[in-house]
């Protein structure tokens, strides 16, 4: 999928934002995601010439970090946590629920591109396992009942 | 007078329903047309009572909760806004139990101030501790941080005083603090809570780290999966910088210390000092040898001090109070308090900030009520997915780094995860190997390669195929990656795995069997 002018412009201006700043990779890739949504692998040239790095080098970077994605998410991204506290109170049950509600496993994102389920590593709100975090809103003890609630908001945001 | 209302912010309260909760109230408030003054408070820690909702009366404030919107209109009706009585009503903030039972010094503050609110945060001691340490000599600084007897909250244990003093004698023009904010360790949320909702104290810490060791920036690498906290330190920041306390010149005297937050991108081993500096200098967070150390060479080669966001968030008050206030708490070699955190199948969860030599078992009963199932807990993991699991005989043990120590286990963060008899430990024996290959940054083989196989053993004594010979081979494996690996990723892996398969061998299927 090769990126549209709008995206190239857009990609081009965070390289230049970023050109002076020491460690410039990690914030760059994170203004890049933040304002695309992922890390198109067409945007590796661009940021390889002007910050002197191999495309290896920067596909290494990117693909080290599981924050980063270089294809669009769904509409929403939705996150479990797999974590040992939230698998003390159940988290193993609102995975399989998840999965089976929304007919996809983890890393991928539903036929009408509405969620994209992903696991995540502790969420600091181990006090309310077990935990979700739906785009940036963190949920704490959820239920299935909770994860129902979830997925109907999201289509009614549609 | 306009009754005052405390609603708390924090994300946890939030996750719960805290936002719906405050929403609520406000159009209940308006349709009876009764004015209210509204606080956003950070969290007590109280979460088996989130969303607690606090009144301000004459003799302190009464809570009530754990509130839902449902109750919004019982509470008006019973005028809970005047303090009054009502079936959530839980009496004197101070005087619930569990908040009395404790020893608030890091988080003197949190649940009581609005977090962003700067003045609140003077009005409570707050930059009292770096008035103090602007009239001192760095060395002196140093000093008074050495005698507190303070060590590193991340985990390790190192003694700050000492890695102050090795950047504070490291001859360079330039030197960074480091605030390792990247608490990845399930069950601990002790970070989070200083950052969401006193965020001031942390910036307070590393202005005077700054002065102590004569570095004039800092960084706080936080993890990407706290987009509440990076949106509350970015404000804090910006307000601090507003009042003068970073930026050139702070308060007028001759010393420049800003700060920034530099978010992480979800890697587990960039919680490690040296793959977190590689991360920070925009690389792959592979871990570094050492030596040097980072007080040496750390940030872009020079001398920095890496810290976790408690140690810093603890620095304050030492040099308000004075080192010898806060080395009167605790015992032995561990002074002073320890912020524990209780998670998994507990019954009250929450923060509890206590001296150094409670015992587990206080902690998991008196404060923690029992499982949440009402089941009898079955192990508890405490120091994050690196920690032994312990069983119910080692419940005793009071919390001290040395004493946990002498039984293979660490106190780490101060993370509590307890399990009730349902849990399968060699599941999650199997799952410490699992989180192991997803996060190991792939340096050092026993771990990149060790975690894989790990599983694949744990698998086959499962099955119960050649029981003897694998479980001689996982021991070995274990062996292998403490003794082999560069850092505590592939070095305590084992801990979990080796625990559970002491303690529970029965969970792997070797009943009656010598393990």
């Amino acid at each position: 999928m090769a990126l549209t002018e709008k995206q190239t412009l857009k990609i081009q201006q965070h390289v230049l934002d970023f050109k002076e700043v020491p460690g410039a990779l990690l914030p760059l890739m994170h203004a890049i995601q933040d304002d695309l949504g992922y890390v198109p692998e067409d945007a590796y040239p661009i940021i390889s010439k002007a910050y002197n790095l191999s495309i290896a080098e920067i596909h290494g970077f990117i693909t080290f970090y599981h924050h980063f994605r270089t294809h669009p998410a769904g509409k929403n991204v939705l996150q479990i946590c797999r974590a040992e506290s939230c698998q003390a109170m159940g988290s193993e049950e609102i995975e399989t629920y998840c999965k089976s509600a929304l007919g996809i496993d983890y890393h991928e994102t539903t036929d009408d591109n509405l969620i994209t389920l992903e696991p995540i590593y502790c969420l600091g709100n181990c006090a309310c396992s077990p935990a979700v975090m739906i785009n940036n809103q963190v949920i704490g003890r959820v239920s299935k009942n909770k994860i129902d609630d979830i997925i109907r908001a999201a289509k009614e945001k549609l | 007078m306009t009754p005052k209302i405390y609603i708390p912010i924090d994300s946890s309260a939030l996750s719960l329903g805290a936002e719906e909760v405050h929403q609520a109230i406000l159009s209940e408030a308006r349709s009876r047309k009764i004015e209210l003054e509204i606080v956003r408070n950070g969290s007590r820690g109280l979460f088996f009572l989130e969303p607690l909702v606090e009144v301000e009366t004459s003799d302190g404030r009464i809570a009530y909760g754990p509130v839902e919107v449902s109750d919004v209109p019982s509470l008006f009706d019973k005028e809970f806004f005047l303090g009054k009585s009502h079936d959530l009503c839980l009496g004197l903030t101070d005087q619930i139990a569990w908040l009395k039972k404790q020893e608030r010094l890091t988080f003197a503050r949190v649940g009581i101030t609005d977090p962003l609110n700067i003045n609140d945060y003077e009005n409570h001691d707050g930059f009292k501790g770096l008035r103090n340490a602007l009239k001192l000599e760095p060395q002196s600084i140093v000093k008074e941080v050495t005698d507190s007897g303070l060590r590193g909250r991340g985990g390790a244990a190192f003694p700050t005083g000492i890695k102050w003093q090795t950047v504070l004698n490291a001859p360079s023009e330039k030197k960074y603090i480091v605030c390792n904010a990247d608490e990845g360790d399930s069950g601990t949320y002790s970070d989070r809570m200083i950052m969401e909702n006193d965020p001031f104290v942390l910036i307070e810490g590393m202005i005077i780290a700054g002065l102590a060791v004569g570095a004039d920036y800092g960084y706080i690498y936080l993890r990407s999966e706290y987009p509440h906290a990076l949106a509350v330190l970015n404000k804090a920041i910006d307000i601090a910088k507003e009042k003068n306390y970073l930026g050139k010149n702070i308060l007028g005297t001759k010393h420049h210390f800003d700060l920034e937050v530099s978010r992480a991108a979800g890697a587990y081993i960039c919680g490690e000092e040296t793959s977190l500096l590689e991360s920070l200098e925009g690389k792959r967070g592979m871990v570094r040898y050492k030596p040097p150390l980072p007080a040496i060479e750390g940030l872009y080669r020079k001398p920095t001090v890496v810290n976790n966001v408690i140690s810093l968030a603890t620095i304050p008050i030492i040099m308000d109070k004075g080192s010898a206030f806060y080395a009167n708490f605790g015992m032995g070699r561990s002074k002073g308090t320890l912020p524990i955190q209780l998670a998994g199948n507990l019954r009250n969860t929450g923060l509890i900030e206590k001296a150094f030599g409670v015992t587990l078992r206080e902690l998991l009963y008196d404060f923690g009520g029992g499982s949440a199932t009402g089941k009898p807990i079955k192990a508890v993991q405490v120091g994050g997915p690196l920690g032994a699991f312990l069983p119910e005989a080692q419940f005793d043990t009071p919390l001290d780094y040395e004493k946990f120590s002498a039984i293979n286990a660490v106190v780490g963060h101060g993370g509590i995860v307890a399990f009730d008899e349902t849990v399968d430990m060699s599941k999650l024996a199997r799952y410490s190997f699992e989180f192991c290959a997803i996060e190991s940054c792939g340096k050092c083989t026993p771990c990149r390669i060790g975690s894989t196989r790990g599983m694949e053993v744990i698998d086959k004594i499962k099955s119960g195929k050649d029981q003897d010979k694998n479980v001689k081979l996982l021991r070995d494996l274990g062996d292998t990656m403490v003794n082999g690996s560069l850092c505590a990723m592939g070095g305590m892996t084992p801990f979990p795995v080796i625990s559970a398969l002491n303690f529970f061998p029965q969970d792997f299927g070797l009943e009656n069997k010598e393990t």
